[in-house]
């Protein structure tokens, strides 16, 4: 009775134990190979539900999805021999599950740094023909490209694996360069700001000086207008006073004469001596006129 | 329960589970449930001691099959879940992709088929604050926003490791390159819509090509400024251009605070002339007329009217003066004027008030001398006139 009850537990655990060691899962994300005393035999295991002898078979599994390689910035040298600090990342596949098995022993981190360098190395050479300028904005899209298709020849072929896309994060200049640059982005400032300024002024001068002209210039025509209609009148006044005074001429000199004299001697300090013999005296000494 | 789920892992070779609603499935799991009771009641009924284990057997068994049945009810009720109307569900049976799962109450068999969950409506965002080279080779601070929802949730649980660590390589890699290719004053300024458009168009082609299931539904630019280093003289040239304003529009209110009251002094010149025109016509035509009449009535009577004005006038004249009568023919007497007491007085007097010195005294001399050759030459011509 209670050799039978052992035996049944017994053949449990057994079952158990082979089950664990037999039924294997491979996942969707996930790629394997198959090994039989180390020899591949499956070199791409689909994913779900599998079997496998205990100690004959083995699996090694690796992540199939998209992983990510993340350089360490680098510094580089263009074209020009600037130096530029590169931070690139690399985002690569497993393909060849039996070439990546035997190249990197299945670890995804030797795969990384043997990839890493191989950037850095890609890069340098894409960099060291061209300029900064070209590098920054122009062909980074054809560096890039250029970048992928070189990597990927050697990543197929040694190590199993497809570079989907290089990119480049990061183009920097070196703090000291940096330093520099922005040096240089001061005096640009600088110098526009001294150009709005003098623009400034050169702007007001010229709206102060057309000012002073323009008043300058009404001030002129004024005095020609005024000096115009002065000339008018005083022409006027010339006709009007020589058409009386012409009718007779020795009358107005009498009226005008003694109208000056009146004028002349109008003040109280003025002193006379007179000789009692004009016309205006000649009744003082005789009260018949002389006559 | 730990103890049934090897229990029910023995079973899996025939288990109909594993292949989904098989027909046959119910009748198999009946007969090995019966068997295993049959061998396990045995077991319990050894186990459970010399008292009540071969008295009762029936009862052993009928335990078993309510454990058994617990068991698998409990099982069958972990697989019950539900799916938000935010979420999609992703389900693998044994590692491989089997379907995505729609909101609502699903039943997958627990254990066997693993759900993964993912909101695939809540729009997430990631900020990034980078300093990056322009095009012309400028330094610029640009702070930049991806908002972004869980498109293809398939690809994004099963294609990329961390596919949000591929969004933040992606973006960064994305800005840099738009703004790399566009000048700092535009970086700066108007072109930040632009840089925005085009950063989530690339950003969108790279995530495609990672596989992410990631939709870029909203890049923006927050911010784009100069590095700390030059804030202050990019601050000095926008304060340059206020100040360019400032000075022009100084000297604009110096050209319009001088130039109307120009206008108005010109018109004042104007005027005045015209004034002045006005006024000597007036005067002409009033002297002019004045004067007509005047020789219409002396033409009347010539003589008495020529008279009567000079005498008038001459009256007018020494009534005015302070006069010396010099009652003396020709000018040989010698007289003694003191002419500086007449001016004394004629100033003490009051209205002159001149000061008297040598000069003002020769002066005055010369006009007594003057005048006495004038009067005297004005008296001959009368006398001869009159004559």
């Amino acid at each position: 009775m209670s050799g039978r009850n052992v035996s049944i537990i017994l053949f449990f655990v057994v079952a158990l134990f082979i089950a664990n060691n037999s039924l294997y899962i491979m996942k969707e994300t996930e790629r394997g190979v198959l090994l039989r005393f180390g020899e591949v035999v499956n070199p791409d295991i689909s994913p779900g539900l599998h079997f496998k002898v205990p100690f004959v078979n083995n699996v090694r599994k690796f992540d199939g999805r998209i992983l990510t390689v993340d350089a360490q910035p680098e510094r580089f040298l263009t074209q020009e021999k600037k130096a530029v600090i590169v931070d690139s990342y690399a985002k690569f596949r497993v393909a060849d599950t039996t070439k990546f098995y035997t190249a990197t022993n299945g670890e995804e981190s030797r795969a990384m740094g043997l990839l890493a360098q191989r950037i850095n190395n890609g890069l340098r050479n894409q960099m060291g023909v061209r300029t900064i300028q070209e590098v920054v904005s122009g062909e980074r899209d054809q560096l890039m490209t250029d970048l992928t298709i070189e990597l990927n020849k050697m990543a197929q072929e040694e190590l199993g694996v497809v570079v989907v896309d290089v990119r480049v994060k990061q183009i920097d200049l070196p703090p000291d360069v940096s330093e520099s640059v922005y040096q240089r982005m001061n005096a640009e400032r600088e110098k526009e700001a001294r150009e709005h300024r003098s623009q400034g002024q050169e702007l007001a001068e010229g709206i102060r000086a057309a000012a002073d002209r323009e008043v300058t210039v009404l001030k002129a025509n004024a005095y020609r207008e005024a000096e115009l209609v002065r000339g008018e009148g005083d022409a006027e006044a010339t006709r009007v006073y020589a058409d009386a005074f012409n009718q007779d001429r020795e009358f107005y000199a009498f009226t005008r004469s003694l109208r000056a004299y009146q004028d002349a001697f109008q003040g109280s300090g003025d002193i006379m001596l007179i000789q009692p013999d004009s016309d205006f005296f000649k009744y003082l000494k005789d009260p018949t006129g002389g006559k | 329960m730990a103890w049934n789920e090897p229990g029910g892992g023995n079973n899996k070779p025939k288990d109909p589970w594993g292949g989904g609603g098989d027909q046959q499935g119910p009748p198999d799991l009946d007969e090995a449930l019966k068997k295993l009771q049959e061998k396990l009641g045995g077991i319990f009924g050894g186990g459970g001691g010399g008292s009540g284990g071969s008295n009762m057997p029936g009862l052993s068994g009928a335990m078993l099959v309510v454990l058994v049945t617990g068991a698998l009810l409990v099982w069958a009720f972990m697989g019950f879940y539900q799916v938000d109307q935010q979420e999609r569900a992703v389900v693998l049976r044994f590692g491989k992709y089997l379907e995505t799962v729609q909101p609502g109450l699903e039943w997958n068999p627990a254990f066997i088929d693993e759900v993964i969950k993912v909101n695939t409506t809540k729009v997430r965002s990631a900020s990034f604050r980078e300093i990056m080279l322009t095009q012309d080779e400028n330094i610029v601070e640009v702070n930049l926003s991806v908002q972004y929802i869980i498109d293809d949730s398939e690809k994004f649980v099963l294609r990329v490791r961390d596919p949000e660590r591929s969004l933040q390589h992606a973006t960064q890699s994305a800005l840099r390159h738009v703004v790399g290719g566009t000048d700092m004053d535009l970086v700066l300024t108007e072109g930040r819509a632009q840089i925005a458009i085009e950063v989530q168009q690339r950003l969108q082609d790279y995530l495609d090509v990672y596989e992410t299931g990631i939709r870029v539904s909203k890049v923006n630019v927050d911010d784009s400024q100069p590095p700390s280093q030059v804030q202050a003289a990019f601050d000095d040239v926008i304060k340059a251009r206020e100040d360019e304003e400032r000075v022009k529009n100084e000297a604009q209110a110096y050209a319009n605070g001088i130039i109307p009251e120009a206008r108005g002094q010109a018109q004042r010149q104007f005027e005045e002339a015209g004034a002045y025109k006005e006024q000597v016509l007036a005067q002409a035509e009033g002297e002019a007329s004045r004067f007509n009449k005047l020789l219409a009535e002396y033409e009347k009577a010539p003589e008495v009217t020529r008279e009567r004005l000079y005498l008038d006038a001459l009256q007018v004249v020494y009534s005015n003066a302070n006069k010396v009568m010099v009652d003396v023919e020709g000018g040989n007497n010698m007289m003694y004027l003191p002419l500086d007491k007449l001016a004394e007085k004629s100033s003490s007097s009051g209205a002159g008030a001149v000061r008297v010195d040598s000069s003002n005294i020769r002066e005055l001399t010369n006009a007594v001398t003057e005048q006495l050759r004038r009067d005297a030459a004005a008296s001959g011509s009368r006398s001869r006139g009159a004559r």
